[in-house]
């Protein structure tokens, strides 16, 4: 029996989480330049990065292998893949039975890995070195991730992203305050995976500083494009993932297209509102030195730890 | 709605403040220090009166009031006026680093969480379960005094004690008779102040609010 319904919506959501990314990229960055008092760039500016990138030739090292070439696909590939793995419309996804939070961690690690060995493919230092730092930053990032997500797993009794999101959404409304703990440390990693910053600047180029930029200082063209989309997919997933954690409310319960059509305006008015929260924390907080962020990754995983400790201790 | 929502938004607020505990022991910067501190004075103030509007015991609104005025702006306003006149805004030196400090921290939640358990079951209130939360902090709060060698974290994980401790007669009994409080209020408050006058002294006696150099005292 195929589950025609769920099809569709896994289809509209994995469409749609491609096609808003660049958009929430833009609205943050929007709401950065307000706060900062500087004239905003438009909204469509990321689409108008990405479509001015296609149309560039690309110049490739001489050295290149063919991993440097198809790093970009694969990076773009499991990165989309996350996002339809994250239940941002619907509950009712057909690939939820095969993946669930951690392989979802899984498919972050594998963005991350193909981005840092296509880093060090050409063999510039500023490549190897943002490599290292992303590896870093990830390792650390990582479990701290892992242990949110078991925290929420533990509440709902199962790593399924759509049991997560039905247990906290659609039963009788409870406040848990692990998630309360769980929710700081799940706002410090990924401000530390989407390379924002109080670890890194998205938009220096500044060398001693940069991590993910240095990483992609080789790229050109559509290449460049594809891994500037993937990166605000990566911010796309990361923001889905903390709305269907800690503000599931308005997901609709499956199968059920009125549901859907009125989840929509509530995914975007949650995606705005945390996108200018993500612009505020930004301006408001100071860069660190490389190596604060294994401290500041360090009390995010005590954090999640904690979580843990007060739904267990708590029993609630 | 009151009665089902009110003792799970109690339990949120005592996460809260153990949060709050935790972010003050990984705090650099004496400024963001006093208004973690100033936080977690708002946080008791809610739960405070959460809890008088819960039970009904209507001397918790009027403790409540006294923790919004004496936590929230006095004395965060005496630690403001402290710092800027002593002009110690730089950063808080630690005696042990920050992740070694949370890794003890997290030792103590759970000594705590275990030590609270017998008590909670003999205490009757719909809150007990927040009796360990309010050990946990008190601990925090110690551990912070111990782990910090400049006078004025020294203090404000003083008067942060205070509040874990506030809190635990808050979950355990619906609070302290009036008149201990007010008592308890006062000592804080003019422990605050001597505190303070004893910090220019400090800094007068070694040009630094160094506590190790206590440490050396001798009669001449």
């Amino acid at each position: 029996m195929i589950n025609l319904a769920g099809i569709a919506a896994q289809f509209t959501e994995l469409m749609l989480a491609i096609l808003l990314a660049p958009l929430l990229t833009g609205w943050v960055n929007q709401c950065r330049a307000w706060l900062q008092n500087r004239s905003a760039p438009g909204l469509l500016q990321p689409y108008r990065n990405l479509n001015k990138l296609f149309q560039k030739e690309v110049v490739l090292a001489h050295n290149a292998s063919p991993l440097f070439r198809i790093a970009p696909y694969l990076i773009f590939g499991s990165l989309a893949l996350a996002a339809a793995i994250v239940p941002t419309l619907d509950i009712d996804l057909p690939l939820n039975a095969a993946a669930d939070a951690i392989a979802l961690v899984g498919l972050l690690a594998l963005a991350r890995l193909f981005i840092s060995l296509a880093a060090m493919d050409i063999g510039t230092a500023f490549g190897s070195l943002g490599a290292r730092r992303e590896m870093m930053i990830g390792f650390l990032a990582e479990p701290a991730l892992l242990m949110v997500l078991f925290t929420a797993s533990l509440i709902s009794g199962s790593t399924s992203l759509s049991t997560i999101v039905q247990t906290l959404a659609h039963k009788e409304f409870v406040i848990y305050p692990s998630m309360a703990f769980a929710g700081v440390a799940f706002t410090m990693v990924s401000l530390a995976e989407n390379a924002r910053i109080p670890v890194d600047n998205p938009t220096t180029h500044l060398e001693l500083t940069m991590i993910h930029e240095a990483m992609v200082l080789e790229y050109s063209g559509r290449h460049l494009a594809m891994i500037e989309w993937a990166a605000s997919l990566k911010l796309f997933v990361y923001s889905c993932m903390g709305l269907a954690l800690f503000f599931p409310f308005g997901v609709a319960e499956g199968g059920d297209w009125v549901g859907i059509v009125l989840a929509l305006p509530a995914l975007l008015l949650k995606l705005a509102i945390g996108g200018a929260a993500l612009a505020l924390i930004e301006i408001l907080s100071a860069k660190m030195r490389i190596f604060r962020a294994p401290e500041f990754l360090g009390s995010a995983f005590l954090f999640a730890v904690l979580a843990m400790l007060v739904h267990v201790l708590l029993g609630s | 709605m009151l009665a089902h929502y009110g003792p799970q938004l109690v339990n949120l607020f005592a996460a809260v403040l153990l949060l709050l505990s935790f972010a003050m022991l990984s705090q650099r910067r004496m400024l963001s220090l006093i208004n973690l501190f100033a936080a977690q004075g708002f946080v008791l103030f809610l739960t405070t009166s959460l809890v008088g509007a819960l039970t009904g015991q209507h001397h918790l609104y009027w403790s409540a009031l006294v923790t919004l005025v004496l936590k929230v702006i006095v004395l965060p306003w005496i630690l403001h006026r402290l710092i800027r006149k002593l002009n110690v805004k730089w950063d808080v030196e630690t005696l042990i680093n920050i992740p070694t400090t949370m890794l003890v921290g997290i030792v103590l939640v759970v000594l705590a969480f275990n030590l609270a358990l017998p008590i909670s079951q003999l205490s009757g209130t719909v809150i007990r379960s927040t009796l360990g939360i309010a050990l946990a902090s008190v601990l925090l709060s110690f551990l912070m005094m111990i782990t910090r060698s400049k006078a004025i974290p020294q203090v404000i994980g003083f008067l942060s004690m205070e509040n874990g401790l506030f809190f635990a007669a808050t979950g355990a009994v619906y609070g302290m008779p009036m008149v201990v409080e007010l008592g308890v209020a006062l000592d804080v408050l003019v422990g605050a102040l001597i505190l303070g006058v004893f910090l220019f002294q400090i800094r007068e006696r070694f040009d630094s609010l160094d506590t190790r150099h206590l440490e050396r005292l001798k009669e001449r």
